[in-house]
C-alpha cells in the first residue's frame, strides 16, 4: 500500500519531466530531492518523528497524483470560506490548479501571484535561486517528495520598506473531481527588510472524496519585516494534511505563525524557526478542537542560534470522543544564543475516555545564559471554575462550554486581523455550543 | 428562610462541620465570624451546594424545600447565591455575556422567557450606576486581571443583576481597603430588602460597621459556639479569637 503510492509516484516523476524544463538547476534540486524520498520512503511509526501519527490508513488510497485541468467552482459556492468582509489578495486554486477566476492577484509594489510563474520566468529568476528551497528541509522525506514534485502554489514577495496593503488569502480546494486526490502546493514567502504582511491559508475540500495535502511553505523574514500567518485548517473529516513550514529570521523580525486545527481527519503540522540574526521574535500559536477520530499532530522546532533572541510558544487542545493529539515541540538553543527567552506552553483538556494526547516538550540549551521554560498540562476542566458557574445559575453543560471557550482564547487574543479574530471565534463558540456576541 | 439544622459535613475523611444550626429569616442580616481553618466558607460552599464536600447528617432546606439533593445551579435558580472570597477568571467571556448567560438559564429553569438584549441593557445600566462601576468595565472578561476590589465589587454587581433570596458573602472585605469597603458596604445596602436576607462571613469587625448585623455568630472548630447581636462582633474584635478559644477548651 505503501510501496504502491511511492511507487507510482516514482514512476509518474518521468511523465513530470516531460512538462518541465529539465535543463535547469531547479530541475537538479528536484531530482535529488526524489532520491532522497525514494531512499527514505513514507515516514512510518518506526520513525521517531512519527512514533505517534500513522500515515498507513491514508496512504492505501489510489491517489491521482497529478492535477486534471481546473473544475471551475462559483464564487458564491465558496465565498463562506473566504474572510469576504473585507478586501484581500487572492491566491485561490482547485485540486492544484491555480484560478484566475477566483484570484486577486497583484505585482503593483508587491508580488502576490503563482508559483509556476515564479519558477518558470527568467525575471524572477535570481530570487528562485536566492530563496528557492533554502531554508527548507533537504533531509525529511515528505518535504523532499514535495520539492521533487514542486510546480504550483503561492509566490509572494513583498520588497522593503512595504506594508501589505490588504491581506493575502491563499485558498487550496479540492473538488473530488478524482476519487482520490494528492496534492502538493509549494509556498514560497519574502518579506523584504522592515515590511510588513499578513497572510492566511486554508484548505478546504468541497466533496467527500479522500484527500491528502504535502504542502511546503517556505518564510523569508528580513530585518525587521513583521509576518503574521493565519492556518485555518477547519476542513472536512475525509481530508488529510501534512503542512511542511520553514521559517527563516533574520535581526530584529517578528514572525507569528497561529494554527487553528478544527477539522480534517488526519493533520501533521511540522512547524520550524530557523534564526540568523539578534533580537527577533518568534511566536507559534495553536488551537486544536477535535473529537470523533480526528487526529492531530504539532511538531515544531524553533532553533535559537543568536543571542538576545525570543520565542513564544501557546498550544492549546480540546480533545472529545476517541480524538487524539500530538504536541512535540523542541526548542533548541546553540551555545552562542546567549540571552535567549524561550517560552513554551501546551495546555490541554480531555474531555472523553479514549481522548489521548502525547505531548513531548522538549528543550536543548547549550547557551548558560538563558531563559527557558516549558508548561504543559493536561486535564479535566478547572473544578472551581465550574461550581462558579454553577453557582450562578449556569447548568454543567453550558458552564463546561464557557470554560473551553475561555480555554482557548489566550491564543484568540492574538489575532490581529479583527474579522479573522471573529470568524475564528465563531467557529469555537459553534464548536462548542456557546452562546457569545452580546457586548455593551 | 434558610433553615440549618445539625448540619455535618466533610472533605474526604476530614469531619469540618460538626453539628451547625442556624435559622435565618427574610430581612435579616447574619454574621458568621471565626478564626482561620474554623469552616466558615465551607458552610458557604455547602450552602451552595458544593459538590466536593459530603453532608453526612442533618438538614439545609430555603423556604421549606429540601436543598440537599440539588445541584448548584438548581439552588441558584431557587435564589441562592453565593459571592466568593477568590471570584475565579474566565478569560474570553466579558462580565456582560456572563451574567446574560446567568440571568437567562434561571429564568429558563423557572419558566420564563429570556430577558430581551434592550432589557437586559437597561438592568445592566441601572445596577451599574448603583455601584459605581465604570461600564467599560464591563465589557472586560470576567474577573481577569482585576484587582482583589474590583472582583469584589463584581461580586456585588452579579448579586445586583440576579436579586437572590438569599446571598451568601464569603469574606467579601479580604483584600479590599477602606475605600472599596465602602462601595461594596454601600451596593450591599442598597440591595438588602425585607424579602432577601444576607449571610455576610467574615474575619474582621471592620466590614460590620457598613454592613450592621442583625446577628452574629462564632464559628468555631465547626461549631456555632457563640451568637449574639452586633456587639458580639466589637466584643471580639476587643478580646480576640482566643477568648473564644480560651472558653472552649475551658
Amino acid at each position: 500500500m505503501n510501496m504502491e503510492l511511492k511507487e507510482k509516484l516514482l514512476s509518474s516523476f518521468m511523465a513530470f519531466e516531460e512538462r518541465v524544463d529539465v535543463q535547469t538547476e531547479l530541475h537538479d534540486v528536484r531530482t535529488s530531492a526524489l532520491k532522497n524520498f525514494e531512499n527514505k520512503g513514507f515516514p512510518t511509526k518506526k520513525d521517531e518523528a512519527w512514533k505517534y501519527t500513522s500515515l498507513n490508513a491514508i496512504l492505501k488510497n489510489d491517489f491521482s497524483v497529478f492535477p486534471k485541468n481546473e473544475t471551475a467552482i462559483e464564487f458564491r459556492d465558496v465565498k463562506k470560506y473566504f474572510l469576504h468582509e473585507i478586501d484581500t489578495y487572492k491566491l485561490v486554486f482547485i485540486d492544484g490548479v491555480f484560478s484566475s477566476n477566483l484570484s486577486s492577484t497583484t505585482h503593483e509594489g508587491i508580488d502576490v501571484c503563482l508559483m509556476s510563474s515564479a519558477l518558470n520566468k527568467p525575471k524572477y529568476k535570481m530570487v528562485i535561486d536566492t530563496y528557492f528551497n533554502k531554508v527548507a528541509s533537504k533531509d525529511e522525506s515528505l518535504t523532499s517528495l514535495n520539492t521533487a514534485f514542486a510546480n504550483e502554489g503561492a509566490y509572494i514577495n513583498i520588497p522593503k520598506s512595504k506594508v501589505a496593503d490588504k491581506p493575502i488569502e491563499i485558498m487550496y480546494f479540492s473538488t473530488g473531481s478524482e476519487a482520490a486526490l494528492l496534492v502538493q502546493p509549494r509556498n514560497l514567502v519574502i518579506v523584504g527588510e522592515n515590511s510588513h504582511v499578513q497572510i492566511i491559508e486554508r484548505h478546504q475540500s468541497l466533496n467527500e472524496n479522500p484527500v491528502l495535502t504535502n504542502s511546503v511553505t517556505e518564510i523569508f523574514a528580513q530585518k525587521r519585516a513583521i509576518v503574521d500567518y493565519y492556518k485555518i485548517q477547519n476542513d472536512n473529516h475525509e481530508a488529510n494534511l501534512i503542512d511542511n513550514t520553514f521559517v527563516s529570521q533574520q535581526k530584529e523580525s517578528h514572525v507569528s505563525v497561529h494554527t487553528f486545527s478544527f477539522g480534517g481527519n488526519l493533520t501533521r503540522n511540522n512547524l520550524n524557526f530557523y534564526h540568523f540574526g539578534e533580537r527577533l521574535t518568534s511566536t507559534l500559536n495553536g488551537i486544536t478542537i477535535i473529537g470523533e477520530k480526528q487526529h492531530v499532530d504539532h511538531y515544531t522546532l524553533v532553533n535559537h542560534a543568536t543571542p538576545n533572541c525570543e520565542s513564544f510558544q501557546d498550544y492549546k487542545g480540546i480533545f472529545s470522543d476517541r480524538s487524539t493529539g500530538v504536541f512535540n515541540a523542541k526548542v533548541y538553543v546553540e551555545k552562542e544564543a546567549q540571552k535567549t527567552n524561550a517560552f513554551q506552553k501546551s495546555n490541554n483538556i480531555l474531555l472523553g475516555d479514549k481522548s489521548t494526547i502525547n505531548a513531548k516538550p522538549q528543550l536543548e540549551i547549550f547557551a548558560d545564559d538563558v531563559k527557558c521554560s516549558h508548561g504543559c498540562t493536561v486535564g479535566q476542566l478547572d473544578e472551581t471554575a465550574m461550581f462558579y458557574m454553577q453557582a450562578r445559575g449556569i447548568p454543567k453543560k453550558e458552564a463546561k462550554a464557557l470554560l473551553m471557550y475561555a480555554f482557548s482564547n489566550a491564543v484568540i487574543e492574538n489575532i490581529k486581523i479583527p474579522e479573522l479574530k471573529k470568524r475564528i471565534t465563531t467557529i469555537i463558540a459553534n464548536k462548542l455550543g456557546v452562546k457569545m456576541g452580546f457586548d455593551l | 428562610m434558610l433553615s440549618i439544622k445539625n448540619l455535618h459535613a466533610s472533605i474526604g475523611d476530614k469531619e469540618i462541620l460538626k453539628g451547625i444550626n442556624l435559622e435565618v429569616k427574610a430581612g435579616e442580616i447574619h454574621a458568621i465570624m471565626g478564626p482561620n481553618g474554623a469552616g466558615k466558607s465551607t458552610l458557604a460552599s455547602i450552602i451552595a451546594g458544593n459538590e466536593n464536600y459530603e453532608v453526612t447528617e442533618g438538614e439545609i432546606s430555603l423556604d421549606g424545600e429540601d436543598l440537599s439533593e440539588l445541584a448548584p445551579e438548581e439552588r441558584a435558580h431557587k435564589g441562592v447565591f453565593l459571592s466568593f472570597q477568590y471570584p475565579v477568571e474566565i478569560p474570553g467571556v466579558s462580565v456582560t455575556n456572563f451574567m446574560r448567560t446567568a440571568i437567562n438559564e434561571t429564568r429558563k429553569a423557572n419558566g420564563q422567557e429570556e430577558m430581551p438584549a434592550n432589557e437586559m441593557l437597561k438592568v445592566i445600566r441601572e445596577k451599574s450606576e448603583l455601584l459605581e462601576i465604570d461600564r467599560k468595565f464591563l465589557s472586560r472578561s470576567l474577573n481577569e486581571g482585576f484587582s482583589g476590589g474590583e472582583k469584589k465589587r463584581n461580586e456585588i454587581f452579579q448579586m445586583a443583576m440576579l436579586e437572590p433570596k438569599l446571598a451568601i458573602l464569603d469574606e467579601t472585605d479580604s483584600g479590599l481597603d477602606i475605600d472599596a469597603l465602602r462601595i461594596v458596604a454601600n451596593g450591599v445596602n442598597k440591595l438588602k430588602s425585607d424579602k432577601n436576607a444576607i449571610i455576610v462571613i467574615t474575619h474582621y469587625q471592620r466590614l460590620l460597621d457598613y454592613i450592621v448585623p442583625d446577628f452574629v455568630h462564632v464559628l468555631y472548630n465547626g461549631k456555632i459556639v457563640k451568637s449574639g447581636d452586633a456587639s458580639l462582633a466589637l466584643e471580639l474584635e476587643e478580646k480576640g479569637y482566643d477568648w473564644i478559644k480560651q472558653e472552649q477548651e475551658a
